[in-house]
């Protein structure tokens, strides 16, 4: 049992730190499903079902859902705003 | 103040933070003499008082209800939050941004996934109510139960499109529904006032243990907030995927 | 003895995780990778929490099989995080929406280069 709570917790480390260091854009959601992951299995491994449920419905699917969402907004509104850029110029 | 600065503060502060961190959790008593009382009650009595069998929901909708309601609203107010700064209009002058999910998307998804996705979306809904309503025997309750249901909605977006979306959960159901939710909660709370007992107290018989209708409040509680949360999840959905409504209603 | 080791392992892992995700939102050089630094840091509360709240050898504080009042992990703490990590991600969607906000406004995600604020 104490392995296995070792091994979570260098699991979560591992990934916080990875999450931090992801510069590349479209790579964050993926990492912040799987430290998500990560999270739910720790609290798994220290006896906690309830909050288990909870990270991995939230922290694996809903939050890199919202990234993903945000950034897709993100992208389609530079595309927007450049076009309109290029229209006052040339105006 | 600029970059290399910001690192020197932060280095510093970061070393003070690890020497008071060490020195405070060396003397901390270890997990074996660290004993909370009120757990230990709360493991007994809540058989014993309230007749569940999951100690985690009977904290959070019973002996800490209040609290609870707290945190629904911190949601409530965040999603409130999220639909306003996503659904303000330009200011004069500018044109409406065209709708996020207007352009049809780039990835052609094929028949074989479309299919998977529609059949997975009533499982889904049968779990998300499983969840909820069984939060005070098994693991689960409202706000895991509610963000379940709320991704099978977002199935539905997703092998869809968003037309199809915005038929079957309309933008004003949800919105109600996530008011009832809200709502609800507080108006159970009060209905202990009708009996002359504090806010929030349980006084709906408790059924037998280890049944659907144990608990009193409790399950109330939990529909309660499996659905304000499920509508909070769907309506962030919708701030993120469209936002130009006219403020009338409908575009 | 063991349970020392993992109290102890879980204390160095939420402190890092903490100067971690601090450092990513002082260095970020886009906003939303800010705000998922941010996620990180709150992380470190969960993983402080559960180590906390853990007792060594016990089960969870589900009595379905076993006679209430046996032994089991802590309950109220239980409570506080489950709670907790559905309303951060909602406000995690919140600064979210500030920032599609922000890079309307400014045609920039940049933390650095965003001048709203200036008089």
């Amino acid at each position: 049992m104490i392995f296995l709570q070792l091994g979570v917790l260098a699991c979560v480390l591992a990934s916080g730190t990875t999450v931090v260091f992801t510069r590349g854009l479209a790579s964050q959601p993926i990492v912040v499903s799987v430290f998500g992951l990560m999270l739910a299995l720790m609290f798994m491994a220290f006896q906690a079902p309830d909050v288990a449920l909870s990270q991995i419905v939230v922290g694996a699917v809903g939050l890199p859902l919202m990234i993903l969402l945000a950034l897709a907004k993100l992208r389609r509104d530079a595309k927007f705003l450049h076009r309109k850029q290029n229209e006052k110029e040339t105006q | 103040m600029s970059r290399g600065w910001r690192l020197g503060v932060f280095l510093a502060g970061a070393a003070g933070l690890v020497f008071l961190f060490v020195v405070v959790a060396r003397p901390l008593p270890g997990p074996l003499e660290l004993r909370n009382r009120y757990a230990e009650e709360i493991n007994t009595r809540a058989f014993r008082e309230r007749n569940v069998t999951d100690a985690v929901t009977a904290v959070n909708f019973d002996y800490r209800g209040f609290d609870t309601i707290g945190e629904e609203f911190i949601l409530f107010v965040s999603v409130l939050g999220s639909m306003f700064l996503l659904r303000m209009t330009e200011e004069r002058g500018d044109e409406i941004l065209p709708d996020a999910a207007e352009d049809s998307r780039d990835v052609r998804s094929t028949d074989a996934m479309n299919l998977w996705i529609l059949a997975m979306i009533a499982p889904k809904v049968v779990f998300g109510i499983y969840i909820v309503t069984h939060g005070q025997l098994t693991p689960g309750g409202g706000f895991q139960g509610g963000v379940i249901l709320a991704t099978a909605a977002l199935m539905l977006y997703v092998g869809e499109g968003f037309a199809v979306f915005r038929r079957v959960v309309p933008h004003g159901a949800v919105e109600f529904a996530e008011a009832v939710g809200a709502g609800g909660f507080l108006l159970i709370g009060m209905l202990a006032w009708f009996w002359g007992k504090p806010f929030l107290t349980n006084i709906i018989p408790l059924g037998q243990s280890h049944q659907l209708t144990s608990g009193g409040t409790m399950p109330l509680i939990s529909v309660s907030t499996g659905l304000e949360v499920t509508a909070g999840f769907v309506l962030l959905l919708y701030g993120f995927l469209q936002e130009n409504l006219t403020p009338r209603g409908e575009k | 003895m063991s349970a020392q080791i993992v109290t102890y392992a879980g204390f160095i892992v939420a402190g890092w995780l903490f100067l971690t995700g601090l450092y990513g939102i002082i260095t970020s050089r886009h906003l939303v990778h800010l705000c998922l630094s941010m996620t990180v840091v709150q992380a470190s509360t969960y993983v402080l929490l559960a180590v906390i709240g853990y007792r060594p050898g016990l089960p969870a504080p589900i009595f379905v099989n076993m006679p209430a009042g046996s032994p089991a992990v802590d309950p109220v703490i239980q409570a506080l995080m489950l709670t907790d990590i559905v309303v951060e991600a909602t406000v995690i969607a919140l600064l979210l929406a500030i920032t599609v906000r922000i890079h309307r406004r400014t045609s920039t995600a940049d933390p650095n280069e965003v001048d709203i604020m200036r008089g």
